[in-house]
Order: structure tokens, then C-alpha cells, then sequence
């Protein structure tokens, strides 16, 4: 007899997911993503300055809220043939991979980690023991001390004392699964917190460039941070000074923090290296923070796909392959719901055909999200931090297999494991090492080319619409946070006549397509466990590894019905 | 942090002064945080000259003391968590002085631990109490209002439930004040602000896509300290915030009365940081605190970088105030400079209609009296469930250290 089972709201995520589940009562045996939440942004992007499209655009998601952006401005350059300098591209890079590490940290501490970590069982810990067990595991870091341990105790014993847990409250603190010693998770609580000081410090690196984050600003043709040692406003040695400080403190926190502590609460749940498996196919362009105009080049990999769990191949990416499907979205298409279109030949006409709200169950019809669902010659696959992981380790790039293998040693994993809720947590804090370290590189870069002269961010010389062609198309691609981005755009004299965002969340969040489940709903089904339907813990645990984003899940709305077709535009 | 590494102050046991003293935070170390809300507080000038909105250390110091920890619901939805991340960047209350010394976070979709029906309990547990409520997000109300929905309900319901019992309303954020990119032409999901829907009681709008950090927790704790919110102007924005045009304090500004103006992105100009206005500046028209609180802990702000404010704190930008690189345009009064276009620009910007150079002091004046009326509309009761409690002000400062 199956239960039927809902997870509505989905919290610590952005944006609105709900789950509908069926279980046997210890197992999943069902899965539906359902996307409830639509903006229509590329409407709003038609007919608009494509100079400005960027502004618009990044307004997709504030949590990575640099993707859209750089997505945006690449596409624009690649369609008008716009290139930028050397320099505008190494702030780009900056500003894209901080935000990135930034990302990952917020995603485990603030999102993914209280489903591991017992914030009512670290209370019990013995501050004293947690702090030498703390130093044995990071002994670099200096907040592993008795002394800091015994204030963050004190402040959660005096919350849960009050009876105003506030963001506690209801959580599944008495599910058996919860299994790290009190220590353990007294370092958790502990490491939240600090992690909440460091994200905001490092993070000014977006403020230096673009002047704020959350939504930092972008320019067409380069970047809006003029270089000028002898100023006292531009990027001067003050400013870089200060740059230098954050990419310290962010390689510090990730390597001798967000690493070894990802590694040690997994240690305790190492069964998820079995659980959560999901689509065995997986596509990454290239590294972490990769961004540029048109077909991906220099992105540290060979871009391409590894199919059906096979490391020993990796086929290369022919972005032609990519498609999108209505089956189970509420959509339709002019020549039949059941054949995909390219990004650049596609429509979205959206069709709602659920229940009227207030509702208690969307999955009886076929169709049951705002999602649609991209498949790569017809395949669902996995993007993200797991996925740029497993395939440069197929390519057997050295940087990442210094990180990776003891790590994979130490936890007793094959590689291929890392399709898994554990592989995916895993995936990103080795990432995010191994981009922090980046961005060192990328600042070396950019400060010798000052050092040498080179000043220039920005490329006047294709500003003006009258230089562009009457009638363009371009894409950018961008290996972000939650894995790879596409934004496809037409111009035509001179304002946006189409524009389309692939995001990563619609890779792994949409639904049904081909007989095949979306990521999300593949690594539920199936066996996965779940001992109380009314504490949805494990699955929880498995739906975050993936770090849902679902305002990126948009695309093109037209209340109106009216048909947006690509094709016609070329 | 207000109180570093420390206990929590409790509800109902002791007054958050009284706390603090037991604590061992000195008097000292609890003003010199109450001076940094103070100089957030301060940012609009207007505010200076309004009794009720005058703000000093020493007022806030003594609303703070007497608190207890109030309820606070806050929800997200049709939006793109933008502003709750720009909470989580606020330094000076930071997020987890908010969420585990002054305000009880009953419902916040990006933190909580609970989700379903856990979370949605919560929820409903906390619409039964007296609460502050928050909103982050624009209400799609086409099509019966289908395009977001949160445990099956649409997000006008979601809103108008946590709504009834809400003893203040803070609209935060572009979408939750006018509906924001979503709301742009041509408006797909029907998307409106916060004040569209609840129309029975006054929205403060903390404006901004998103609003620093810094902004949203001083409106709250503006509130906590003085038991009723921050007096506005008539979009409902906070005065202590928002009364202040970016192009009046503008560190550029003298570039512009000296016409050194950047005429391409990194020319010579740009370099030297002269003024953004040819390349669409649209400082002229916009009332943000950018140029005075700045962002992420008082690092930089966007024309300071070098790119020009593309307004994001005014109603419509993306409308108005589009293509973003388009130098302001002229007004039509013949003989004007172009510092009389960016002043007349002003002045339509606050919504002083009518043509000619207006002083700005007859602005300021009409604003400031349109403030003290918001002032007198948004007074409300002080909040939360648990009853606060007056404490005499503490005793004068003193640097000494209470003993623990």
C-alpha cells in the first residue's frame, strides 16, 4: 500500500519546490519535482536594450547572483562579436568564483548542514572535548577552542531554553538518523555561525568590482571598475590590497575548515555514498567559475559528457544535443508536446492545467511543474559541482586528483560513487578548494598585467548598437554554483528580439521527459529511505546535495498565450 | 556583533540592558553599537529635522533595553532570494544577532530547519500570534494566481494569512514594494507589491533590489527600539533611509558642477572618477542611502566603483528608467543647464509635479510633511506575544566594567 507524501514548502533552497512522494512506509518508491513558483524575466528581456539585459537577467536568483549577469553579457558579445579585454575577463573571473566559493559555504553551513547536524543534541556536548576533537581535525583554525565552543553552547542552550526556538523550531531533532556525537555537532553550530562572519568579508570582492552584492553591476564590453594606481577611488593598490586579504581568507576557510568538515560529518554518514544515486549521465563544459562568449574554450576541461556511468570516455559537447521537453510541464507546443526543441527553435507557450488553489496533490496529472525538462540526445543528466568533479578526474587533471584521491581514500569511495547524495556534497567543498586556489592564479594574473601597464577594462569600440549587425544570435556559457549555464540571446537592430536562459536547475529539478525521471526525482525513487513521512529528513538530506535554485527554472511566459517562436526571428 | 561569543538574552526573564549587564558587556561596548545603528538611522537628512524621527544612540540604546524578543514571520515569495541574502550580509545587526538575540525568526523559508508540513505548522502556529511580519516577493495575481504557490496555496493567500495578526508590515525589497523585474512591462504573472494587496493598514516599503543589508535590519530594530515603525515618505519608504537623493551627496558630485563628466566607460575621466551622468547615471532621480551607508560593511557602492546607479530603490526602474546607458532624459524647459535637468529631474523623481527648477528646499519641505503624516499613520502598538516591559533607562554611562 503506498502513502502519498508531500514536501511543500521545500526550505533552505531558494525559490518554491515541492515534493510529492510515494512510499511503501520505509521506502521511496515515487518521485515528482514540481517547480511552483514562474517570473517570466525573458518576456520582460523582449524588445529591450540588449546592453542592459544583464540587469534583468541576474534578477533570475539573488543567491548566485552574479551567473545570470556574466551569462547575460557573454551571450550579448558573442552575438554582436564584441571582444572584451584581458583584464575585464580576469575581473569577471574574480568576481564569478568568489561568488561561487561563497555559494558553496552558505550552501553547506546554512542550507545542507542541519540535516546532519543536531543543533538540540550539540547543546549536551562537552565544550572542552569538542574543541580538542575540533583542533585533531583542523588544527589550523583558530575559533576550534574551548572558549568559542563554550559561548556557542551557552547561546543555543539559552534559544532552546526559552521556548522561542524561532529557525529551530520543528525540526527533526529526535529522528533517529541524526547520528553525530554532540561535539561533532556543537562544531557544526559553531562553524555555522562562523561561516555567516566569513561569507560576509570575502564576498567584498564582488563589492570592489561591482560595487554590491547581492546583484553586483556588469557592462557590455568589459567592466565599470576602472584601473588607476594613482587615483584614489579606482582599482588601486589599496583596493587590491584588500583583494588580496579576501582570496587569503577564503582559500584559508575552505581548506582548513569547510573541507575537513564536509569530510568529517560525511565519515559519519557514509552510507549516503549509496543513497541518492541519481541519472548516470553527467555534463560539464569545464572548471568551476569557467565564462565566455559562444562555444566553450579554455575552460580548464575538454567539454563534454561521461554517459551511463562510464569514466573512460568522455564525449565531447556538441551543444546542438540540447533539447527541451513540455511532457510533464505546464506548456504546449505548436507541433505536438512530445518532441523537444532546441534552445534556439523553442517556444513556451504555458498552459497551467493543474488544480485550482488551493491544492493537495499535483502528480495524478502528467503534467505538475513550471519546469520544463532538458534532455542531451534525449538523455536527463546531472550538471553541477559533482559533475565538473567526475569529469576531471575522467581527464585526470592533477590539480583536482591532489584533492580528491586521499579524500576518496580516506572515506573508502570509487569515483563513481561520487553519483550520490554524499558524492555531491563531497563534490562542492572540493571545488571550492580547488577554486579559491584559482582565484589566486587569477589575481596574480591580473595584478602582473597591471604591473606591465595593462589598465584597460573596457572595449569602446562596439558600444554603439549602429556597429552591431542588423540581425545577431549569440549564447554564454558558464560553469556556476549549481553547474552549467546557457544563456541564448537574438538581437535585432539593436534591441533583444528573443532570449532563453538553460539553467542548471531545470537539468536537475525538471520532471519527466522520455520515460526518464529528472535528476531530483530519479535519486528519490526507488529504494530511497525514509522512516517517517511527517519528517522527511533523508530525503531532505538528498534533494539539498543537489542545492536546489528553482527561480532559475524560468522561461519565457506569455500570459497571453502568444507564441514566441525562435525560428522565425532567424 | 552585540553580544559576541556570548548567551542569548532570554525572553521575559530580564530586559536585554539588563542582559547585557549581567553578561559583562560593558555599557560602553552596548552604545558604541547602538552608534552604529544611530549613523545607518541618520542617513536621511529630512530626519534631522523631525522630532519622531530623530535618532540618536542614546534613543535607540533605551528602546533596545527594554525589549523582549518578538515574533517575526517572515516570508519569501514570488521573488529571488536576493534580499534575505542581502540580510545575511548585513555587519553591523547582523543576521544572527537578529535571529538569536532580538527577534524570535518563527518562519523564514531560507533558513528554517523544518520544511513541509513541519515548516507549514510553523507557520500557521505563528499567524495565530501577534507577529512582525516581513515579506520578501512580489503577488502574481494573474490567473487566480497560479505562478507561485506555497503548500498549495497561491502567495496572496500565504500573504493576506500571515497578514491578519501582523502588528507591523515591512515590504522589503523591489518585488514586495512595486513587484520589481517581474512586474515590468509586460508584467507576465500580473505581479504587484505587498501595499496592492494588504490595503487595510500601512506597508513600509524598504526599498531596493535589493535593499542593503544594513537597512533591513536597522528597520526592524528601528522598530524594536521604539515600538512602532520608522516614519516614511509617501511610497511608505523609511526616512532615515530614503530621503536623501543619491545625486546630492554623491562623492562625484563636484565633478559635476565642474561638467567633468565620464563620456565612455575607462576613458581618462573614468579613470580620474569624474562624473557618471553622460553614461546614465540615475543618481539625479533617485532617493537611496548607497552613497552614505554604502554596501557589504561600508566597502563600496556602485558609482563609487565606477558604474553608473541604474536606480534600483525607485518605483518602475526598469520601466522608467530604461535603456539604463541613455543619459537622463531632458525635461523639455528651454534654458535649463544640465545641472537645472538633473535638479528638475529630482524633483519628478520625488512626484513634485510640474515643470521649472523648484528649489529644493520647498521638495524637502513638502516631503518632510508628507514624513510626519506617514509618521502619525504608521503608528502601531509594539508586538510579539510576550508583553514588553518598561524598564527605567539604565543608569547613565559609565565606562566600568559590571562585574559578572
Amino acid at each position: 500500500m503506498s502513502t502519498r507524501v508531500v514536501i511543500d514548502p521545500v526550505t533552505r533552497i531558494e525559490g518554491h519546490l515541492r515534493i510529492e512522494l510515494l512510499t511503501d512506509g520505509r521506502k521511496i518508491t515515487e518521485a515528482w519535482s514540481e517547480t511552483t513558483q514562474f517570473k517570466g524575466i525573458e518576456l520582460v528581456l523582449k524588445d529591450r536594450d540588449p546592453r542592459d539585459a544583464w540587469a534583468f537577467a541576474q534578477r533570475i536568483c539573488g543567491v548566485c547572483t552574479v551567473v545570470h549577469a556574466i551569462a547575460s553579457v557573454r551571450a550579448v558579445e558573442d552575438a554582436v562579436a564584441y571582444p572584451i579585454p584581458k583584464q575585464a575577463d580576469l575581473i569577471r573571473n574574480l568576481v564569478l568564483g568568489s561568488q561561487i566559493v561563497q555559494d558553496h559555504v552558505i550552501h553547506f553551513y546554512h542550507l545542507q548542514a542541519l540535516d546532519f547536524v543536531n543543533v538540540v543534541n550539540a547543546a549536551k556536548a562537552d565544550p572542552t572535548k569538542a574543541a580538542t576533537a575540533a583542533a585533531a581535525l583542523e588544527p589550523r583554525y583558530a575559533l576550534n577552542s574551548g572558549p568559542r565552543f563554550t559561548a556557542v553552547k551557552e547561546q543555543l542552550a539559552k534559544v532552546l531554553a526559552s521556548g522561542q526556538l524561532g529557525i529551530f523550531s520543528n525540526g527533526y531533532w529526535s529522528h533517529p538518523d541524526y547520528r553525530l556525537t554532540p561535539e561533532l555537532d556543537l562544531m557544526g553550530v559553531s562553524h555555522y555561525l562562523d561561516a555567516l562572519t566569513w561569507q560576509r568579508s570575502m564576498i567584498r570582492i564582488n563589492t570592489l568590482f561591482g560595487g554590491k552584492n547581492p546583484h553586483p553591476n556588469f557592462l557590455v564590453g568589459g567592466m565599470a571598475s576602472p584601473i588607476n594606481l594613482d587615483n584614489e577611488i579606482t582599482i588601486n593598490q589599496v583596493k587590491l590590497d584588500k583583494i588580496q586579504a579576501m582570496i587569503t581568507e577564503a582559500v584559508a576557510f575552505v581548506e582548513d575548515v569547510f573541507l575537513p568538515d564536509v569530510v568529517a560529518i560525511l565519515g559519519a554518514y557514509a552510507d549516503y555514498a549509496t543513497i541518492g544515486r541519481s541519472s548516470p549521465n553527467v555534463l560539464a563544459l569545464g572548471k568551476a567559475g569557467y565564462n565566455g562568449p559562444g562555444h566553450p574554450r579554455n575552460s580548464g576541461l575538454t567539454p563534454g559528457l561521461l554517459l551511463d556511468g562510464n569514466l573512460a570516455d568522455v564525449v565531447d559537447f556538441d551543444p546542438a544535443h540540447i533539447e527541451e521537453y513540455v511532457t510533464s510541464g505546464w506548456y504546449s507546443y505548436r507541433d505536438g508536446d512530445d518532441k523537444g526543441l532546441a534552445p534556439w527553435d523553442g517556444e513556451t507557450t504555458p498552459r497551467y492545467t493543474g488544480p485550482k488553489p488551493p491544492y493537495t496533490w499535483l502528480a495524478d496529472d502528467p503534467r505538475y511543474t513550471f519546469s520544463k525538462a532538458p534532455r542531451y540526445d534525449g538523455r536527463a543528466v546531472q550538471v553541477g559541482p559533482m559533475a565538473r568533479v567526475l569529469m576531471a578526474y575522467a581527464q585526470k587533471d592533477a590539480e583536482t586528483l591532489d584533492v580528491l584521491t586521499p579524500i576518496l581514500r580516506r572515506l573508502q569511495l570509487q569515483p563513481g560513487q561520487l553519483n550520490s547524495t554524499a558524492g555531491r556534497i563531497l563534490g562542492r567543498a572540493v571545488e571550492a578548494v580547488l577554486l579559491a586556489r584559482q582565484l589566486q592564479s587569477w589575481f596574480d594574473e591580473f595584478t602582473r598585467g597591471i604591473r606591465a601597464g595593462d589598465v584597460t577594462t573596457f572595449n569602446p569600440d562596439r558600444w554603439e548598437p549602429s556597429t552591431w549587425p542588423a540581425s545577431s544570435k549569440g549564447v554564454g556559457f558558464a560553469e556556476v554554483a549549481r553547474g552549467m549555464l546557457s544563456h541564448w540571446v537574438r538581437i535585432q537592430d539593436g534591441t533583444v528580439a528573443n532570449y532563453q536562459a538553460v539553467v542548471p536547475s531545470t537539468w536537475n529539478g525538471g520532471g519527466r521527459a522520455l520515460a526518464q525521471r529528472g535528476p531530483y526525482e530519479e535519486a528519490l525513487s526507488g529504494g530511497h529511505p525514509l522512516v517517517d513521512p511527517a519528517a522527511p529528513l533523508e530525503a531532505l538530506r538528498t534533494l539539498h546535495s543537489f542545492d536546489p535554485c528553482q527561480s532559475c527554472g524560468i522561461h519565457v511566459l506569455d500570459a497571453t498565450g502568444r507564441e514566441l517562436a525562435w525560428a522565425k526571428v532567424q | 556583533m552585540i553580544v559576541p561569543d556570548g548567551e542569548v538574552w532570554v525572553t521575559g526573564e530580564e530586559s536585554l540592558a539588563e542582559h547585557l549587564l549581567r553578561r559583562g558587556i560593558s555599557r560602553r561596548a552596548f552604545l558604541a553599537f547602538c552608534s552604529s545603528m544611530a549613523a545607518v538611522l541618520s542617513a536621511g537628512p529630512l530626519a534631522a529635522g523631525d522630532a519622531e524621527a530623530a535618532v540618536s544612540a542614546a534613543s535607540i540604546a533605551e528602546g533596545l533595553g527594554s525589549l523582549t524578543r518578538p515574533a517575526l514571520v517572515w516570508l519569501q515569495l514570488q521573488e529571488c532570494t536576493g534580499c534575505m541574502e542581502s540580510v545575511l550580509r548585513s555587519g553591523d545587526t547582523t543576521v544572527e544577532d537578529l535571529i538569536l538575540n532580538l527577534v524570535s525568526l518563527d518562519y523564514n523559508e531560507l533558513l528554517m530547519a523544518a520544511a513541509g508540513s513541519a515548516a507549514d505548522a510553523a507557520l500557521a502556529a505563528a499567524n495565530q500570534r501577534d507577529h512582525i511580519l516581513v515579506v520578501n516577493g512580489s503577488v502574481p495575481l494573474a490567473e487566480g494566481g497560479i505562478y507561485t504557490t506555497i503548500a498549495g496555496r497561491t502567495a496572496e493567500q500565504v500573504l493576506l494569512e500571515s497578514a491578519a495578526k501582523a502588528t507591523a508590515v515591512f515590504a522589503v525589497g523591489a518585488c514586495a514594494h512595486w513587484g520589481c523585474v517581474q512586474a515590468s512591462h509586460p508584467n507576465p504573472t500580473g505581479a504587484v507589491g505587498v501595499d496592492q494587496v494588504v490595503t487595510d493598514r500601512p506597508v513600509v516599503n524598504v526599498a531596493g533590489c535589493p535593499p542593503i543589508g544594513e537597512v533591513i535590519t536597522a528597520s526592524l530594530v528601528y522598530t524594536l527600539s521604539r515600538g512602532a515603525p520608522p516614519p516614511t515618505d509617501a511610497q511608505g519608504r523609511p526616512l532615515f533611509a530614503y530621503g536623501q537623493r543619491i545625486h546630492d551627496v554623491c562623492p562625484r558630485r563636484a565633478r559635476f558642477d565642474a561638467g567633468q563628466l565620464v563620456q565612455h566607460f575607462d576613458d581618462d575621466a573614468a579613470r580620474d572618477g569624474h562624473c557618471l551622468y553622460e553614461v546614465g547615471c540615475r543618481g539625479p532621480e533617485t532617493f537611496s542611502p548607497c552613497p552614505i551607508v554604502q554596501w557589504n560593511l561600508h566597502t563600496d557602492w556602485p558609482i563609487g566603483v565606477g558604474h553608473p546607479c541604474i536606480g534600483c530603490t525607485e518605483v518602475q526602474f526598469y520601466d522608467r528608467f530604461t535603456p539604463f546607458y541613455d543619459v537622463l532624459p531632458k525635461v523639455g524647459v528651454a534654458g535649463l543647464s544640465v545641472e537645472g535637468d538633473a535638479e528638475t529631474i529630482g524633483m519628478i523623481g520625488l512626484g513634485v509635479v510640474g515643470a521649472g527648477v523648484a528649489a529644493h528646499a520647498v521638495a524637502s519641505t513638502i516631503w518632510g510633511r508628507r514624513a510626519v503624516k506617514a509618521a502619525e499613520r504608521v503608528r502601531l502598538p509594539l508586538l510579539g506575544d510576550v508583553p514588553t516591559r518598561s524598564v527605567p533607562p539604565a543608569a547613565p554611562a559609565t565606562d566600568e566594567e559590571p562585574q559578572p
